[in-house]
């Protein structure tokens, strides 16, 4: 294969430093010493990480979305892992139609879900609630949790479980020893997968939380709309660190581009 | 295989499904169709939403030329996004392909990362870069002398579609990349030693091989575009309106709910309708790639 010329090598840094621009200002101007939005040009400061300490309503947020990630991630596994091992193992009629279904809100706008999630829990009387929160995410994360999980009950060997059966195992114990071991990798992906994206997600969101329920890009959000400081930039820069350690793990643990290029869509 | 195995085979996938199942009825499908039943609602300042069947939001929607023109400015922002991102990011893609495996797998790194990064600071990103008249990238456009007076960014057009063609890029540069990846290298060798110069082996080898994988990227792209909240929200301030943040002020802050959702499911209705009419033209165009 040819190698690439200078000019696509000058194309590529240029398309690289436009890329990582936007996250490196933020980060950069989280470190300003001064009262106001600026380039760190006179040293670094902590001040404004410092200041994050005296707005309760970040904190607080914070733990909120953490906890919405960890839960929604889990409960949607608890669902997932199921539905994958079906769609991974049996041909029966509308397994298609299934594996469509449970893709779907990947497909459907955030806001189309947000106002949807909105008019269906204030109609039953669960509206701003955490519980509402969980659901809500739980719906949103499902695809990915599947998709993750769908491929690593695709590849796996059978011939083991056939093994532990010949040998008197099944049902729970089965699935608990033998199945589950198997799966793994691709469950605990999908889960880091699915936290990801219910910690970044905000359109969806931004319909269901209330004060008390918001979750911090829904406070971040808040915020912006009102006067950008430096402040907000130093919680995005811990928001980017949080998301750049799980990202991390995810490549170290699993591969990215495995998990951004969605292998193991049904039918593919 | 035994009667009793034979049953358990049939009822055995819908039993692992129906917990999933009954929960995307209950909490997806019939969600969605009541915010389609909401949009037919009427709603009064005073007397709130009224649960009749009436016409009167969606004849608003369409005979008001605002509506037009706000659902015409989500989609030009949302074509115009796509534009930039397949010219941009299928040359990318193509090379990254041709690096030599560390650097490949570092650079791709450094590009689909940032779809994982929360959208909110992303977008923050290209507010403080923008910031006004005198921000980084017009001083930087300035000095190289590429512009004389600097270009609004903020709470225009063109700051929406730059910020979202950045935060849109890395679902086209992974649509192209896994096409190339199908793409056999010897092809490329073959045509050059049939004396094919570079020009006419990314014209008639390259392009047409990869032209799939813009296409789907694009669609991509051009959905979440169209329907995207945070970057229009925060780039396009209280103003300039498309079709989420529009639907997401009438739900919180003018209250007027039916009229929020017949915005919601014309969006929904439009997108659909766009990504599966050319999703079948895409599957028939190149039945031979997808084989």
């Amino acid at each position: 294969m040819r190698r690439n010329g200078p000019l696509a090598l000058i194309f590529h840094t240029i398309f690289v430093i436009v890329m990582v621009a936007p996250i490196l200002v933020v980060c950069l101007v989280a470190f300003t010493p001064e009262g106001f939005l600026s380039l760190p040009t006179n040293g670094f400061s902590l001040r404004w990480f410092r200041a994050i300490a005296q707005y309760p309503e970040f904190i607080h947020a914070f733990w909120v979305s953490l906890g919405l990630g960890a839960l929604s991630s889990f409960v949607a596994l608890l669902f997932a892992v199921p539905a994958a091992l079906a769609i991974a193992r049996y041909r029966f009629r509308g397994r298609d139609a299934l594996a469509a279904l449970f893709l779907s809100p990947l497909m459907i706008p955030h806001v189309v879900l947000g106002i949807a999630f909105l008019r269906f829990f204030t109609s039953v009387g669960f509206g701003g609630s955490f519980a509402a929160l969980i659901i809500a995410h739980v719906i949103i994360v499902f695809p990915f949790a599947l998709r993750l999980t769908l491929a690593a009950a695709t590849g796996m060997d059978r011939t083991v479980e056939m093994a532990a059966v010949s040998l008197g195992a099944g049902g729970w114990t089965l699935f608990r020893r033998v199945t589950l071991p198997l799966i793994l990798p691709g469950v605990i992906s999908g889960w880091a997968l699915a936290f990801i994206q219910s910690f970044d997600d905000l359109t969806m969101t931004v319909f269901l939380a209330a004060p008390g329920t918001e979750t911090l890009p829904v406070r971040m959000f808040l915020y912006i709309q009102d006067n950008i400081d430096p402040l907000v930039t130093s919680v995005s820069a811990c928001v980017i660190a949080v998301t750049m350690t799980a990202l991390i793990l995810l490549d170290r643990f699993y591969g990215l581009d495995r998990v951004l290029a969605g292998k193991g869509d049904p039918g593919r | 295989m035994s009667m009793a195995a034979e049953e358990r085979s049939t009822r055995a996938p819908w039993a692992l499904t129906a917990p999933a199942l009954m929960l995307f009825v209950g909490v997806l499908l019939i969600p969605l169709a009541m915010t389609v039943m909401l949009s037919f609602h009427d709603w009064g300042q005073y007397k709130g939403i009224e649960p009749v069947f009436i016409l009167k939001n969606w004849r608003e929607i369409a005979t008001d030329p605002y509506y037009a023109e706000m659902f015409w400015r989500t989609f030009r922002i949302a074509i115009l996004t796509t534009l930039l991102t397949a010219l941009l990011g299928a040359p990318e893609a193509y090379i990254l392909n041709r690096m030599s495996g560390r650097w490949k797998s570092f650079f791709l790194l450094v590009i689909l990362g940032p779809l994982l990064i929360s959208v909110v600071a992303r977008t923050l990103g290209w507010a403080l870069l923008f910031g006004g008249n005198n921000g980084l990238v017009n001083k930087l456009l300035m000095s190289l002398g590429a512009i004389r007076s600097p270009i609004p960014f903020m709470f225009t057009e063109t700051g929406m579609v730059v910020a979202l063609a950045h935060v849109m890029m890395p679902f086209m540069v992974l649509s192209v990349w896994a096409a190339l990846q199908r793409l056999d290298p010897q092809i490329e060798n073959a045509a050059m030693s049939l004396g094919a110069g570079p020009v006419t082996i990314v014209r008639r080898i390259i392009m047409p091989q990869i032209m799939p994988g813009v296409l789907s990227g694009a669609i991509i792209v051009f959905s979440l575009s169209a329907s995207a909240f945070a970057t229009p929200a925060i780039i396009g301030g209280r103003r300039l309106k498309v079709a989420a943040t529009l639907a997401y002020d009438e739900f919180l802050n003018t209250l007027n709910w039916p009229l929020g959702a017949a915005v919601a499911t014309l969006l929904l209705v439009a997108l659909v309708l766009i990504v599966v009419g050319s999703n079948a033209l895409i599957e028939r165009r190149y039945a031979e790639v997808f084989r």
